[in-house]
C-alpha cells in the first residue's frame, strides 16, 4: 500500500520588496512526484536549499503545494476537513530539538500531542509510559527538558510524536545540531521504531553515513529528485553526487577511485574498518 | 541577573504543599495576601508570621530560598521603610534639622515591610512548590468562568506555560550573545546611562531576532502535533480537589477568621 504519494508537486516561496511588490519566485519545489510505500525506510538527501525541508512539510500538510497534490494515507493535505488526520498520521520532528519542546517536563511534553487529539487521560499515561520506553528515555520522565542533551531532546520529540500512534515519522534533519553521540542514538532509535512497530520512516539529511540502511533513497537538487534508488545504486554514482554538492564519505570515494583503478572491490564501503577488511584479502 | 530571581523556579519536594492542588494554593494565597492588608495590629501580625511559618515548615523548601527572592524587591523594601519613616506624623522619637523620625512612623514602616516581606514570601512559595506547568492549569481553571466573556483564558495559560519554558533557553542565548560581542571587543559597563543602553542594541536585536525565530519553529512544531487552540482538548493531569486541599482550605479558613476578629475587634 502506498502511504505517500506525492504527484507533479510545486511549492513557490514570492520574494516582496517593502512595498510589497514581488521581485521574484522562487521554486523551493520544481515538480516532484515520488511514492513511498507503508512500512519502507525512504532516505531524502540533498545539500542546503535543495528543496528537501520544503518537501518534509508538505507531507505534513505545513506548507500547501502551489500546483499538484500530496496524499497521505489517500488524504489529500489540501483538504481541510481531514488535515488533524493528516498530522496525526504523518508526524514530523524538526531540527532544533529547543525548539520543538512546549512542556516544562519531559512526560508532559510527550503527553501534548496526545492532549491535543483528544485521548481519555488514562489512556494518555499508558501511551507516554510505552513511548518513553520505545524510545530508551524512562529513566528522564519526571525531568526537565533544558537538563538534557541534544540527542536526549530529539529522542523526547520523536516520543512526542510516537505518543500521537502515527503510521508515518518524518524527520527534519534531526540531527544536524548533535553531537555524533546524540546523532548515533537517534538514527538507532528510528531505525527500531521502523523495524519493530513497522512504523514509515521519512529521513531527510544530508549525511551519507544516516542512509546506507535505508530502503530507497532519492536524492533532491533544485526542487528537483534528481536521483532515487537504493543506497548501493546511488551510492555507485559517486561523481554525481559529487555535483550535487553531497559529501561522500572518504572511505566510500577511496574505493570508488581504486574500482576505477580496476581493484576488484565491492561496491559499496563506507566505513575505514570494512575498507582496511577488503584490501587485506586482496591478493 | 535573570537567575537569581526565585519567582516562577520550583523547588523540588513531596511535602502537603507540593501535593495540594493548584488551584488551592492559588486561592489560599490570594487569601494571605488580602489577610496581610486586613491586619493592622501587632497581635494580627503574629498570626500571619505564625501561618506563613507553619507553611514554609510543611514545604519543606529550605529558608534560604525564599530569602533569595527578596533580593529583587530590597530597593523597594529600603525606598517604603524611609518614606514612611519620614513622613508619617505623630510622637517625635528622634528629630534631625529637617526631617523627624515618629513613634508612628517607625511602627508603620516595620509592619509595611514585614507586609512586603510576607507578600513575597507568601508568593513565592506557592511557586516554588508547584511545578509551572500546574501553575497555569491551576489558573486556566480558575479563570475558566471568564471564558464566557470571550477572554481567551486557553491561549493566556498556554502563552504562560511557553514563556516559562523559553525563559531559561533565552536567557542562555542572551549570554552567549554577551559573551560573542565582548569577544569583538563591546563593553557594556562603560559610560552613561545612554552609551550604556545604546551598548544594549548588538545584544537585543540578535536575540529578539532569534526569540522570533524560535517562535516560528515553534508554532509549526505545535502545529504538526495537532494543536488546535483548547476546544476538544484531554488533559494528562486533570486537576481534582482531594481531602488535603479541605484541610488546607479549613485551616486558611480558620486563620481568615481571626484576622478579620482582631480587626473588627482591636
Amino acid at each position: 500500500m502506498k502511504i505517500i504519494k506525492i504527484q507533479d508537486l510545486i511549492h513557490r516561496y514570492v520574494r516582496k520588496d517593502d512595498d510589497g511588490k514581488e521581485i521574484e519566485t522562487i521554486e523551493a519545489i520544481a515538480g516532484v512526484d515520488l511514492e513511498v510505500e507503508k512500512g519502507q525506510f525512504i532516505a531524502v538527501l540533498g545539500h542546503n536549499g535543495s528543496g528537501k525541508s520544503s518537501l518534509a512539510k508538505h507531507i505534513n500538510g505545513l506548507l500547501m503545494p502551489a500546483e499538484g497534490t500530496v496524499y497521505v494515507k489517500g488524504m489529500d493535505t489540501q483538504s481541510e476537513a481531514d488535515i488533524w488526520k493528516i498530522r496525526q498520521t504523518a508526524g514530523i520532528v524538526l531540527q532544533n530539538p529547543d525548539n520543538q519542546i512546549v512542556a516544562n517536563i519531559v512526560e508532559e511534553d510527550v503527553a501534548f500531542g496526545p492532549e491535543n487529539i483528544g485521548v481519555p487521560t488514562e489512556e494518555i499515561w499508558e501511551r507516554v509510559a510505552a513511548c518513553l520506553e520505545e524510545v530508551g528515555m524512562t529513566a528522564y520522565r519526571m525531568s526537565s527538558p533544558n537538563h538534557l542533551s541534544g540527542g536526549q531532546k530529539q529522542r523526547v520529540a520523536i516520543a512526542g510524536i510516537l505518543a500521537m500512534e502515527p503510521d508515518c515519522i518524518i524527520l527534519d534533519e534531526p540531527t544536524a545540531m548533535l553531537d555524533p553521540k546524540g546523532r548515533q542514538d537517534v538514527i538507532k532509535t528510528v531505525h527500531r521504531l521502523n523495524q519493530e512497530k513497522g512504523i514509515t520512516i521519512i529521513l531527510i539529511t544530508h549525511k551519507m553515513e544516516e542512509v546506507v540502511e535505508a530502503d530507497r533513497l532519492f536524492v533532491m537538487d533544485h526542487g528537483k529528485v534528481v536521483m532515487s534508488g537504493t543506497p548501493t545504486e546511488v551510492f555507485a554514482r559517486v561523481d554525481e553526487m559529487k555535483g550535487y554538492g553531497l559529501e561522500v564519505p572518504p572511505a566510500m570515494e577511496l574505493t570508488y577511485e581504486l574500482r576505477k583503478e580496476g581493484l576488484p572491490l565491492p561496491e559499496i564501503i563506507m566505513t575505514k574498518e570494512e575498507l582496511v577488511k577488503e584490501l587485506c584479502q586482496l591478493s | 541577573m535573570i537567575r537569581e530571581i526565585t519567582l516562577g523556579q520550583y523547588y523540588k519536594g513531596d511535602s502537603i504543599l507540593h501535593k495540594a492542588d493548584p488551584r488551592t494554593k492559588i486561592l489560599v494565597t490570594i487569601i494571605y495576601i488580602v489577610s496581610l492588608f486586613l491586619a493592622k495590629s501587632v497581635v494580627a501580625y503574629a498570626f500571619a508570621t505564625a501561618f506563613l511559618a507553619l507553611a514554609i515548615y510543611l514545604s519543606t523548601v529550605p529558608i534560604s530560598y525564599m530569602v533569595r527572592g527578596l533580593k529583587a524587591i530590597f530597593m523597594i523594601l529600603l525606598f517604603s521603610v524611609i518614606v514612611n519613616m519620614i513622613f508619617i506624623p505623630g510622637r517625635i522619637l528622634i528629630n534631625f534639622k529637617i526631617f523627624t523620625i515618629t513613634y508612628e512612623g517607625l511602627t508603620t514602616a516595620g509592619l509595611m515591610a514585614l507586609r512586603l516581606i510576607y507578600l513575597v514570601m507568601g508568593t513565592s512559595l506557592m511557586t516554588l512548590t508547584t511545578t509551572p506547568n500546574r501553575l497555569t492549569d491551576g489558573l486556566e481553571q480558575l479563570l475558566g468562568p471568564l471564558k464566557k466573556l470571550h477572554v481567551p483564558v486557553h491561549e493566556i495559560a498556554m502563552m504562560m506555560s511557553i514563556a516559562l519554558r523559553f525563559i531559561p533557553i533565552l536567557t542562555e542565548e542572551l549570554d552567549k550573545i554577551m559573551k560573542a560581542q565582548m569577544a569583538r571587543g563591546a563593553s557594556f559597563d562603560e559610560g552613561n546611562l545612554i552609551q550604556k543602553m545604546k551598548s544594549m542594541v548588538p545584544i537585543l536585536v540578535p536575540l529578539f531576532v532569534s526569540a522570533v525565530r524560535r517562535a516560528n519553529d515553534l508554532a509549526m512544531a505545535m502545529e504538526s502535533r495537532c494543536y488546535n487552540g483548547g476546544e476538544g482538548r484531554t488533559k494528562m493531569k486533570p486537576l481534582k480537589y482531594e481531602k488535603r486541599d479541605g484541610s488546607i482550605f479549613l485551616a486558611t479558613i480558620v486563620y481568615m477568621a481571626v484576622i478579620v476578629a482582631l480587626r473588627i475587634l482591636l
